[in-house]
């Protein structure tokens, strides 16, 4: 990691009643960079993206975006800011069809309705959702769905993408095109992409970074290489049992 | 389907619509006035539907208390023609005003301090209720006992001053009617079209891709609470009386959701289509009912139309019909 990072995270925490969700976490991603959040189911990696995103606001800490603070903005600020997130329980606008979906986000960048059309279909083509352009969203499998969710925030033009477990539910051929589409586009974009996934087999090929939290704490974090050595993360996989299983909170 | 955003006209689309306008217009020359006293009727409720469209077939907000804005619309240029002779029109724009201050108000309240879905309609019934007593007791525009337009008997149809024949009201309401048409069709194709039906959809989803959901759902309200008002302001100097119980009734706000729901909600031509049949059919109801004997049989109508849509058709009749007719939004 070289020079400012694009995204800084600086000991953020977040409490739910009785619960540490989040505790004192700091890392970052560089500009261009693709790094991995991973954990076992309930180490704080969603709640990490809200407090991000904007969604929830954290206790302390604070999170930096090209250097400007970003803290408690409200999530459509932090979307204009340069900050593109999906949902992990897919958010589909249902009604409205899988093109007019990604223009809403394509809006963001633009107001001009025949501008959205246009960036919304080259986003389509890039994910591979181009012939469901007319389909209405709610008639989407699980696996466009998280697409569609990938889509729509990377019409926002943001400067990171926040990806949260679009990889479940594809096939070992499906994860290898998405790891394919995403690093492309962190190459030909520069945009950075900060993920959290439970499919290994993409967290291993596509991250440049990852952290690993547990219990809310950022217990190692390093190259693909480095991470999976690591004794302690054996530890919290191994030691607990799955490192894959139902939606973490 | 509900509401995709609709694309450019295609060529049958457009006859359509071309073949509909040229019967609107040709219509109350082939009838008789009764006939064009019913398509008066037709029209307030076509353009009054269109009007609470915008907020709750786009925006999804669900509004049970538009009487509301019928009623300061009415009221509003009702009362300064009769106290200080201003002329209707400019009277209807200060009602605007004031219906888009207090849909905006109460849109602005209620979600700022997050009240929404059902709770929210439940505060618009609260807000049309409480004005219309309010208005009970409001001596300057005659509280209870009404308040009266002064009815002239002119020789010809004077639009500007809003006095005249139901024949003139009816072309003036078709006139808004197809200027919500077209303003509903506009605002659909544009970013805030597709903010509104994004909120509708999704709100948190809507909030992360940029979206100022709170300014967009304000605007809505705001929008289609002075698009209202215009109605409430013809209303008043067509019926030339005003009394609170029946402006801003319950009943009123009832009906003005009833024609778009049957016709097709959150679609742009669904109300128009809603309150066609609707106001049609219940005044063959209310017809039949006299002759017969039979008392309600109008009500017995309206409620089991609701009853077969939401059973049968749930999207509504336009959805239906326009695919029967191929006249579904054209594809690129």
């Amino acid at each position: 990691m070289s020079a400012a990072p694009l995204l800084e995270v600086r000991a953020i925490a977040k409490r739910f009643r009785g619960l540490q969700a989040v505790d004192d976490v700091s890392f970052a991603v560089p500009a261009g960079g693709i790094v991995a959040l991973i954990g076992p189911n309930g180490a704080g990696k969603t709640t990490t993206f809200n407090l991000i995103a904007g969604a929830i606001a954290p206790d302390s800490g604070s999170v930096l975006l090209d250097g400007i603070d970003i803290t408690g903005r409200r999530p459509d600020q932090a979307c204009r800011a340069g900050i593109g997130r999906t949902f992990q329980l897919v958010k589909p606008f249902g009604g409205l069809t899988v093109l007019q979906n990604v223009m809403v986000g394509a809006f963001t960048a633009t107001a001009d309705r025949a501008a959205a059309r246009q960036a919304a279909a080259e986003i389509l083509d890039r994910l591979g959702l181009a012939d469901k352009a007319e389909s209405a969203a709610r008639s989407l499998t699980l696996p466009e769905r998280k697409r569609l969710e990938a889509a729509r925030a990377l019409a926002t033009r943001p400067k990171i993408l926040l990806l949260d477990e679009v990889m479940a539910g594809l096939r070992p051929t499906e994860i290898d095109r998405m790891v394919r589409v995403f690093s492309d586009l962190a190459r030909d974009t520069g945009i950075a992409i900060l993920l959290t996934e439970h499919v290994m087999r993409a967290v291993m090929a596509l991250s440049h970074h990852i952290v690993v939290l547990h219990h809310g704490q950022k217990i190692c974090e390093g190259t693909p290489e480095q991470v999976a050595r690591d004794p302690q993360v054996l530890e919290c996989y191994l030691g607990h049992g799955q490192a894959s299983g139902p939606a973490p909170a | 389907m509900r509401a995709m955003a609709a694309r450019d006209l295609s060529p049958r689309r457009a006859a359509a619509l071309g073949l509909f306008v040229a019967v609107m217009l040709l219509l109350p020359l082939l009838v008789n006035a009764y006939i064009v006293s019913v398509l008066v009727v037709v029209l307030f409720s076509a353009y009054f539907g269109q009007s609470w469209n915008i907020m709750t077939g786009f925006a999804g907000q669900l509004s049970l208390g538009h009487a509301l804005y019928v009623g300061l619309g009415a009221y509003t240029s009702a009362a300064l023609f009769v106290h200080f002779g201003l002329l209707p029109w400019l009277g209807m724009l200060a009602g605007m005003a004031v219906a888009a201050l207090a849909g905006g108000a109460i849109a602005a309240l209620s979600f700022r301090f997050r009240v929404g879905g059902v709770y929210f309609a439940l505060l618009t019934i609260a807000f049309a209720e409480f004005t219309r007593i309010l208005f009970d007791h409001f001596g300057w525009v005659g509280a209870t006992e009404g308040l009266f337009l002064p009815v002239a008997n002119l020789a010809h149809d004077d639009p500007l001053r809003l006095r005249g024949s139901p024949r003139m009201f009816y072309y003036l309401l078709l006139a808004l009617s197809l200027a919500a048409l077209a303003l509903s069709h506009h605002l659909l194709n544009r970013r805030v079209g597709y903010y509104w039906q994004a909120i509708r959809e999704d709100e948190e989803a809507a909030r992360a891709l940029g979206i100022d959901v709170f300014r967009y759902k304000v605007a809505a309200m705001a929008l289609s609470a002075a698009m209202t008002a215009l109605g409430g302001g013809v209303l008043a100097f067509y019926d030339n009386n005003l009394y609170p119980d029946t402006v801003f009734a319950m009943s009123r706000s009832i009906e003005i959701i009833t024609a778009p729901i049957i016709g097709g909600l959150g679609t742009l031509f669904g109300p128009v289509l809603g309150a066609v049949l609707l106001t049609g059919l219940g005044e063959i109801m209310t017809n039949l009912s006299n002759a017969a004997e039979i008392s309600g049989l109008k009500q017995w109508f309206y409620g089991a139309a609701l009853l077969a849509i939401v059973a049968l058709q749930p999207s509504g009749l336009w959805p239906w019909l326009r695919r029967r007719l191929g006249l579904e939004e054209g594809r690129r």
